[in-house]
């Protein structure tokens, strides 16, 4: 038998195409990895807390009628607003994320600088470099910082013996902690896009512009500033939007004052095992990344066209 | 696409069968708390010799993430370890079943005091028997705390919570637990209030009292403090008994001068209680039986106690116990200590709202 003479529907023949199959696989991945989990989320902090398993009402019960009842309300949101803690927690998760997503972009700039104008037998190993730490456990790494910034850990230690300073620095429990241990922990993803975009800069219009007289340094911020603007957005996105999330630096290597969304929302989690109050903080901290994100996704599409 | 079909088709056939593999095997699955057994888990070796049902043992560090587990259900454990407080309120939710006591001929060994204890929490003994319990009380490095105050009330928890006294010892770094339900029952307690309280407005006299300390402690942490003990980055810390044993052993084994004790406090100390329940969906609840029961044996126990310095709940099992943990006040309190010891009820949804609102506001000031 043919396989032509089976009579398909043109409709799912078309949707069945591969080009058609090609494409979906990326929505498939959004529905499956994103929106599914989501919509989960969304329906808990609609619920209220109880002490069940699972913690926290049904969004429909089916009482007499013919019709499932829905219970839901916004009573968790509400909350939110009811009490500073969580709006505070909020400013102070987007300040310490635009403090190191700066930090991290002045030296993640100068690192992918450097990697992009090294001789090309150079880049390679230096690229790897980079991507070296990745080999070990994100923990383990935060947790040689304990080691490093500690009273008496390596820092203080080699400070001390060269006679920089007598009494050791307290770094560690500490807001400046956090920041280094971000800088560090991301900083890969900021000099891998910026290298991209730094590696492939056309240099004759940097020998035009010294051929027309400017100074270097006014050739890097007028030319190759603009020019690798596409990559100091995409590593500013990559940086800011998980730390805005963060929850492990912040518990390992903070103080107490250290306030941050990922802390909070932990708390309500398991300590209030409040599930519903829970995740409303995750899905405001969502919409609050909703903005960037869109703001994001419209610069490279206007880098794209 | 046929051949990545064919794959995925062929990588779910194979987890499936190795699903029902283990379904059929005679396995028996343990969670319990991380450095919570001896040191080769020959308790678990001598089950599967004894009773040829395999032990998958995991470890976790936190009741709440315990909880977590159990509350979203389907956690595929047989036998899990939490604390009472947090037992009973999962009790409340309907996440254990009864044990069946005629599967437990070994229940008789159990220590009356202990049992007695756990029931102020709620009907504990119908769904769990004990595994260790202890003490939440003061840890200190000795030479540094004698090198800043001469006679310091060391086994007083105004180290703690008098401010003239624990601000000699902030530069040496003070932890304390990053447990609302520890620390200001504690700080209830120093100032003569009943820490077993669930009455929100007497809960709330803890605020002022850990808010005057506050700019001497270091940090808020439940489990960092075993390191920084031993190894001298921190001198003083409200933590829980077998964990500052466990620093004082690991400093003992570093060789590193540094010398730490634990001691319970005159004001009393909260007592905890560590319990081995089975879940109502665990997939082998005859061999969680076994298991339990096997663990009840006095010499199996003992070589648990002997490791991890915790007291048991165990009696028959205390003429097998190292000499030096059996005659130590603080591990096993003398009877006017334990007269002493509290222990501190499951809070109601509002109530916990409560002090873990207050905590936040303690911790970190806002």
């Amino acid at each position: 038998m043919n396989i032509k003479e089976i009579q398909v529907p043109s409709f799912l023949r078309r949707a069945f195409n591969g080009r058609n199959a090609a494409i979906s696989i990326p929505y498939l991945w959004l529905l499956l990895l994103f929106l599914f989990p989501f919509v989960i989320v969304l329906k808990i902090s609609l619920a209220q807390p109880v002490i069940a398993m699972p913690p926290y009402t049904p969004l429909f019960s089916w009482g007499d009628s013919l019709w499932p009842k829905i219970q839901a309300g916004l009573d968790s949101y509400l909350f939110l607003f009811s009490d500073s803690l969580y709006i505070k927690a909020y400013l102070s998760s987007i300040k310490i994320a635009t403090i190191s997503t700066v930090l991290t972009l002045i030296i993640g700039y100068a690192i992918a600088y450097s990697i992009a104008r090294a001789p090309t037998r150079w880049r390679g190993i230096l690229l790897m470099l980079v991507i070296l730490p990745f080999w070990t456990s994100f923990l383990i790494r935060v947790y040689a910082w304990i080691g490093i910034l500690k009273t008496e850990g390596l820092l203080n230690l080699a400070l001390m013996t060269l006679g920089i300073i007598e009494k050791p620095l307290i770094i560690m429990n500490t807001d400046l902690a956090v920041y280094i241990g971000i800088v560090y922990s991301y900083l890969p993803f900021m000099i891998l896009p910026l290298y991209a975009n730094l590696e492939k800069m056309d240099m004759n219009l940097l020998e035009a512009a010294a051929d027309l007289g400017c100074r270097p340094f006014k050739t890097f911020w007028n030319v190759t500033i603009p020019l690798s603007l596409p990559g100091i957005l995409a590593g500013c996105f990559l940086v800011f939007i998980p730390v805005i999330g963060e929850f492990v630096i912040p518990d390992l290597l903070g103080g107490t004052k250290t306030l941050m969304i990922g802390k909070v929302l932990w708390g309500e989690f398991f300590y209030n095992r409040d599930w519903p109050v829970a995740s409303a903080v995750a899905i405001i901290m969502l919409l609050l990344l909703v903005v960037p994100i869109i703001f994001y996704q419209k610069s490279q599409e206007k880098a794209i066209s | 696409m046929k051949l990545i079909i064919k794959s995925l088709l062929i990588a779910i056939a194979l987890t499936c069968s190795a699903q029902i593999a283990v379904a059929e095997e005679n396995v028996v699955h343990v969670y319990n708390w991380s450095d919570y057994i001896d040191e080769d888990e020959q308790v678990n070796a001598n089950f599967t010799a004894a009773t040829g049902i395999k032990v998958v043992y995991d470890v976790f560090d936190s009741n709440e993430v315990l909880e977590a587990k159990l509350l979203a259900g389907g956690s595929g454990y047989d036998v899990v370890v939490p604390s009472a407080g947090f037992l009973a309120r999962q009790i409340q939710a309907g996440v254990f079943q009864k044990l069946d006591k005629s599967k437990l001929p070994n229940i008789g060994n159990m220590w009356d005091v202990v049992e007695q204890r756990v029931e102020q929490y709620g009907p504990l003994n119908e769904y769990s028997v004990n595994w260790h319990w202890g003490t939440t009380g003061i840890g200190y490095n000795e030479g540094m705390i004698n090198e800043r105050m001469e006679n310091a009330p060391t086994t007083s928890l105004a180290m703690i919570f008098d401010p003239d006294v624990v601000s000699k010892f902030a530069d040496c770094g003070v932890h304390l637990l990053n447990a609302p339900t520890e620390i200001i029952p504690a700080a209830l307690a120093y100032i003569g209030e009943d820490p077993s309280t669930t009455d929100a407005e007497v809960l709330k006299k803890a605020e002022p009292v850990i808010e005057k300390i506050r700019p001497y402690i270091q940090k808020f942490h439940s489990s960092q403090y075993i390191d920084a003990l031993a190894n001298g980055d921190i001198c003083l810390v409200i933590g829980w008994s077998g964990d500052i044993f466990m620093a004082q052993y690991a400093a003992w084994d570093a060789e590193n001068g540094v010398e730490i004790v634990y001691a319970i406090p005159d004001e009393g100390a909260l007592m905890w209680f560590d319990q081995l329940a089975i879940p109502k969906d665990a997939p082998h609840p005859d061999n969680a039986h076994q298991y339990i029961n096997w663990t009840m044996d006095p010499e199996q126990i003992a070589l648990a106690t002997n490791w991890v310095w915790y007291a048991n709940g165990n009696l028959a099992s205390q003429p097998l116990l190292d000499e030096e943990l059996f005659n130590d006040p603080a591990v096993y309190p003398t009877p006017e200590v334990l007269e002493g010891l509290y222990t501190v009820p499951t809070y109601d949804a509002a109530t916990q709202r409560v002090v873990t609102r207050l905590w936040t506001k303690i911790t970190t000031g806002y």
